[in-house]
């Protein structure tokens, strides 16, 4: 019989917190180092290639001096699913990540960016009214709690778009507002990096289902063929608008395009763009009922 | 497109005039730290900076520091924020206080191309995000003032080896991002044609 506390699992949940915030900011995954690579590959323009190359060398360097990918420590969200049995309410669990946050910007320091949204006054250690943000998911029979932690960079962030398209506009008029996003938004995301779209629901639902699509392993597929059909054409358009790394011009505008979905309104068409920097930071960890921590589990 | 290495400040305007845009470039000497926070103070609300801005190299950050003693920090992450959002201090910045480099990500809308090129300016692009290899570049933090805008505060940073950094926008009335827009909205129109 399992004599572990709601107490205990709230700590562990704070201690997850701190080390998945530290360890999103200092080590991309394998998938979108992968990305990066096939990126330098392919990449002609010589502004293009420079600046993939140097993406290289700072990652390595990151690597060799323990020190952040980029000094943007972003805006802390995490997403979690929660088993139907697991032994920590919610409530709990928010705490639990919202003091982990604080403790990893006092303890590392972190560059501490959470403010007031009137004053502009800084509200602490990257936490604050409503921060972090957490996505919630809610699983059936299951005990066990999956948390990942995506600090969200501003400057990407600042590129998120949404247009209320028409039924009539359809799929094309989908295509045409991810580009025109895109293009106009040119080097200031720091491409190439993850377009996220979100596409039905509400207008609201859709902007977090395209915070949703880049949180994904870069490449995976939507498990819907209609929709990862979709993913493959937009990637492929993208990548002919010659905006190319950091906007200098070139061949790779952006490493994917992933979308999320949901059913909508017969009079709605929404469609929402977030985007992710080519340091698309994440990380993952999954807390068993019994409070033990698994830090290699993607989900 | 050739390499430059430049030493800032700069006061012979010719280290500014020979840089073309997509030329590749090497940065020296001192570069000063700002960001918005900062821009507003001295424009907005007309407060002149306690620091002299003549001839040199501005950089679009606010350093992640560690404070080690009364006005003094340590680095610990040292980047580059998004450009676009400051550009209308550019000709006061170059025209007032005589800078002549400002440093960013992401590029400057095409309002800049016309004070530099009349005030003998250039707009560097640094690669976003990458900050890791920035930070060793960055020698020491040799001055900071306004501290109270933390961490929007006027940076005096000494550097080696800064870069590579590419001209983005020259002297000379070019813009590699005016260029790479023109095109792309060419290109775009093709695009919606196949949908």
């Amino acid at each position: 019989m399992s004599t572990v506390t709601g107490t205990d699992l709230q700590h562990a949940v704070e201690d997850v917190a701190a080390h998945l915030y530290v360890w999103a900011l200092k080590d991309i995954p394998q998938d979108l180092r992968d990305a990066l690579a096939a990126a330098r590959l392919r990449e002609t323009s010589i502004p293009g290639k420079r600046v993939l190359e140097t993406i290289h060398r700072n990652v390595n360097i990151a690597d060799r001096d323990n020190n952040l990918v980029c000094q943007d420590t972003g805006i802390a969200v995490y997403t979690c699913r929660v088993g139907e049995h697991f032994p920590l309410h919610p409530t709990r669990i928010y705490e639990g990540l919202r003091d982990g946050t604080a403790r990893a910007t006092v303890e590392h320091p972190l560059r501490s960016n959470a403010v007031h949204t009137i004053t502009r006054e800084n509200t602490g250690p990257n936490i604050g009214y409503r921060l972090p943000i957490v996505h919630w998911e809610f699983i059936p029979d299951w005990d066990g709690l999956d948390v990942k932690c995506i600090p969200k960079g501003s400057g990407s962030e600042n590129m998120s778009f949404l247009k209320m398209c028409i039924p009539a506009d359809g799929v094309k008029g989908i295509k045409q507002f991810v580009l025109e996003s895109i293009v106009g938004a040119g080097g200031k995301p720091c491409p190439p990096g993850i377009v996220g779209v979100g596409i039905g629901g509400t207008a609201d639902y859709a902007m977090y289902l395209a915070k949703e699509a880049i949180t994904r392993p870069v490449g995976t597929r939507n498990s819907d063929p209609l929709v990862a059909q979709l993913e493959d054409e937009l990637y492929g358009l993208l990548n002919e608008t010659g905006i190319g790394p950091m906007g200098l011009g070139g061949d790779v505008t952006v490493l994917q395009c992933h979308i999320e979905h949901a059913d909508t309104h017969m009079t709605l068409n929404p469609v929402a763009v977030n985007y992710q920097c080519w340091a698309a930071r994440r990380a993952s960890a999954h807390i068993a009922a019994d409070g033990s921590v698994d830090f290699d589990r993607e989900f | 497109m050739a390499n430059h290495t430049v030493t800032f400040p700069v006061t012979d305007p010719n280290e500014i005039l020979k840089l073309q845009a997509g030329d590749e470039v090497t940065v020296q000497g001192h570069i000063i730290g700002i960001r918005d926070r900062t821009q507003i103070r001295i424009f907005d609300q007309g407060v002149e900076p306690p620091m002299d801005l003549k001839g040199a190299f501005l950089l679009h950050t606010a350093p992640g520091v560690r404070k080690v003693a009364e006005h003094k920090y340590e680095k610990v992450c040292i980047g580059t924020t998004t450009s676009a959002r400051m550009v209308r201090f550019t000709e006061p910045l170059g025209r007032q206080y005589g800078v002549r480099a400002i440093c960013g990500k992401g590029g400057f809308p095409d309002e800049a191309i016309e004070p530099m090129h009349e005030l003998g300016m250039v707009y560097f692009a640094i690669v976003g995000g990458a900050a890791a290899l920035e930070t060793t570049q960055i020698e020491e933090i040799e001055d900071v003032q306004w501290e109270e805008l933390m961490p929007e505060c006027l940076w005096k940073f000494r550097v080696k080896d800064f870069g590579p950094l590419t001209v983005g926008i020259d002297a000379h009335g070019n813009s590699l991002y005016r260029d790479v827009q023109t095109r792309a909205r060419a290109k775009l129109e093709e695009l919606y044609a196949r949908l």
